[in-house]
């Protein structure tokens, strides 16, 4: 892909971005702020490509430490907005 | 995979990463929402393991568990009292990670197909280095936020002579070095970048206090979005791109409505400083003014007889862990007839939406929480208004002093009310900016001076007989 193009796609994204997060209602801003985090995980693409090589050596060490940073974010936070997700209930009807 | 699968198969997980956010517009949405994300970084990360992956299974596998597993039962152990701490924590690790990964990159070009060590591509080296400097940022940004968030650092900020000077200077360097980087590829070079770049991250945090974490935490979480948007431009990933600018807008906008809440613009917040000065501001003559001060008993008499009462919980609620009794409070006026509603300002607590969750957790209706511009006009025709570990956001003389250092803030009218309830530990004691709330002498207002779980239990007795 050439720099334009890819350059295309993350202003359009960045505009994507404002119109949804201003859509989010702010009673769910932390798990918004989790969520995102869990996404900006997608990191560990780059770590995966690091570690993948056959050979052994600091770069391929530096992925995987990469992947199992990554791992805590995205485990975790799509774990921990699920729970926050959870607890957010509307009144009883009956009350 | 063929190239434009593998493109395809990463364009789909960004555009499951849209509908996460997407449904976070309304609480009924945002748990499917939730799903989509999962499905979206499973189908990343599998398409990156068919890419390259396979020969390197095992160790990989071993990685994703033992960090995986590590979230997870931090993830199901964490009190909602500790989330702000938790997602710094979270945005240092995106971080680190995006450092990492830039490191590996210039280490091993070859894996990345960005060139060969010492012949990196030159976009691939602009690309790669501000990944690295942004994620070294967030870092040792978030770290010092864990670390004030947390208690293991005080809140208050710590001023260096001449920060900004030396800010400034470090900003600087890291850009000639990056500059320099480009045209000769100088390993000196790169190295110092990566350290400088700790460095200013560090520096950046430590001058902001307690009471400005909502928009570091925010602003945190733009920069881990920056660092992924700049790794995906070095990695010609499109997941990568799309999300980075996603997490980075939508940071963006947070801090923008946490500086907007108090009413302080982004860059005098980044310089920081913000309640050092306790005596600074237009308070007048403290501590010898007359306030009326009440007990448990006063209050649940004044609720039980009350039409409506509305409750501004803050961060000393949080501190105090008293959303349970709180929410026990609520449930017993409600069988006494009160209306009972919730009303949050937008900072708080120490982070976006923090009372909200604290409330949700504790079991309260979230139609019954009420946002500042919703509720506000409320507190005219209501009896009680409940304040509950808040002070600043509450304050009146942000309307009407215009010497005081809050003056401009959206501030909740709790004044208002018939009868304002106002729960602090003790008189002495300003709020975070350090000015102190002329709502405490008014005629209608009743201090209850106590830890705020204790008062919120004691109510509880009171109102149970």
């Amino acid at each position: 892909m050439t720099f334009i193009s890819e350059l295309s796609i993350f202003t359009l994204a960045i505009f994507v971005g404002y119109y949804v997060v201003w859509s989010v209602t702010p009673a769910l801003h932390t798990p918004l702020m989790a969520v995102t985090n869990a996404i900006s995980s997608v990191i560990i693409v780059g770590a995966l490509l690091a570690a993948a090589p056959g050979y052994w050596g600091a770069a391929k060490l530096l992925g995987l430490l990469a992947v199992a940073l990554a791992s805590v974010n995205i485990f975790g936070g799509f774990a921990v907005t699920r729970r926050m997700l959870a607890m957010y209930k509307k009144k009883e009807k009956k009350a | 995979m063929s190239d434009s699968v593998t493109a395809l198969a990463y364009l789909i997980s960004g555009t499951l990463f849209i509908l996460a956010l997407r449904g976070l517009s309304s609480p009924e949405s945002s748990r499917r929402g939730n799903t989509f994300g999962m499905v979206g970084m499973l189908i990343a990360i599998i398409t990156t393991l068919l890419l390259t992956g396979i020969a390197s299974l095992p160790e990989i596998g071993v990685a994703i568990a033992i960090g995986g597993g590590i979230g997870y039962i931090v993830a199901q152990r964490i009190a909602m009292t500790a989330m702000p701490q938790l997602v710094a924590a979270f945005h240092s690790l995106v971080g680190l990670a995006a450092v990492l990964v830039g490191v590996a990159a210039y280490l091993d070009p070859a894996a990345f197909g960005i060139g060969t060590v010492g012949d990196i591509h030159a976009v691939s080296r602009i690309e790669m280095v501000l990944g690295i400097a942004i994620g070294a940022i967030t870092f040792s940004g978030s770290v010092i936020a864990f670390a004030k968030l947390n208690g293991n650092m005080s809140g208050a900020p710590i001023m260096l002579p001449a920060r900004h000077v030396i800010n400034l200077g470090l900003l600087a360097g890291i850009v000639v070095l990056v500059g320099i980087f480009y045209i000769t590829q100088n390993p000196a070079a790169f190295w110092v970048i990566v350290g400088l770049s700790f460095l200013i991250g560090f520096l950046l945090i430590i001058p902001i206090g307690g009471a400005d974490m909502p928009v570091v935490v925010s602003m945190l979480n733009s920069y881990s979005g920056w660092a992924a948007a700049a790794m995906g431009f070095t990695l010609h990933n499109t997941a990568m791109i799309i999300t980075g600018a996603l997490v980075g807008s939508s940071g963006a906008i947070l801090s923008y409505i946490m500086c907007k809440a108090m009413n302080r613009s982004f860059i005098s917040v980044i310089a920081g400083g913000f309640g050092a000065d306790a005596s600074a501001g237009s308070s007048g003559p403290k501590i010898d003014r007359p306030y009326k001060a009440g007990s448990a008993e006063d209050a649940a008499f004044i609720m039980k007889n009350a039409e409506s009462v509305i409750i501004v919980p803050g961060y000393g609620m949080a501190v105090a862990q008293a959303q349970h009794s709180l929410r026990e409070m609520g449930d017993l006026l409600k069988k006494e007839g009160v209306s009972v509603k919730y009303a949050i300002h937008p900072v708080a607590g120490r982070m976006p939406g923090h009372m909200n969750v604290l409330l949700a957790e504790a079991n309260v209706p979230y139609d019954e929480v009420f946002e500042l511009e919703d509720i506000n006009s409320d507190f005219g025709q209501c009896d009680v208004a409940y304040v509950i570990g808040a002070n600043d956001v509450t304050n009146p003389s942000a309307k009407t002093d215009k010497t005081s250092p809050i003056y401009g803030m959206p501030v909740l009218d709790v004044e208002k009310a018939k009868t304002v309830l106002f729960i602090k530990r003790s008189m002495g004691g300003a709020g975070y900016a350090g000015v102190e709330n002329e709502l405490f002498f008014r005629d209608n207002t009743m201090m209850l001076l106590a830890d705020a779980k204790k008062m919120t239990e004691n109510i509880v007795k009171a109102l149970g007989h």
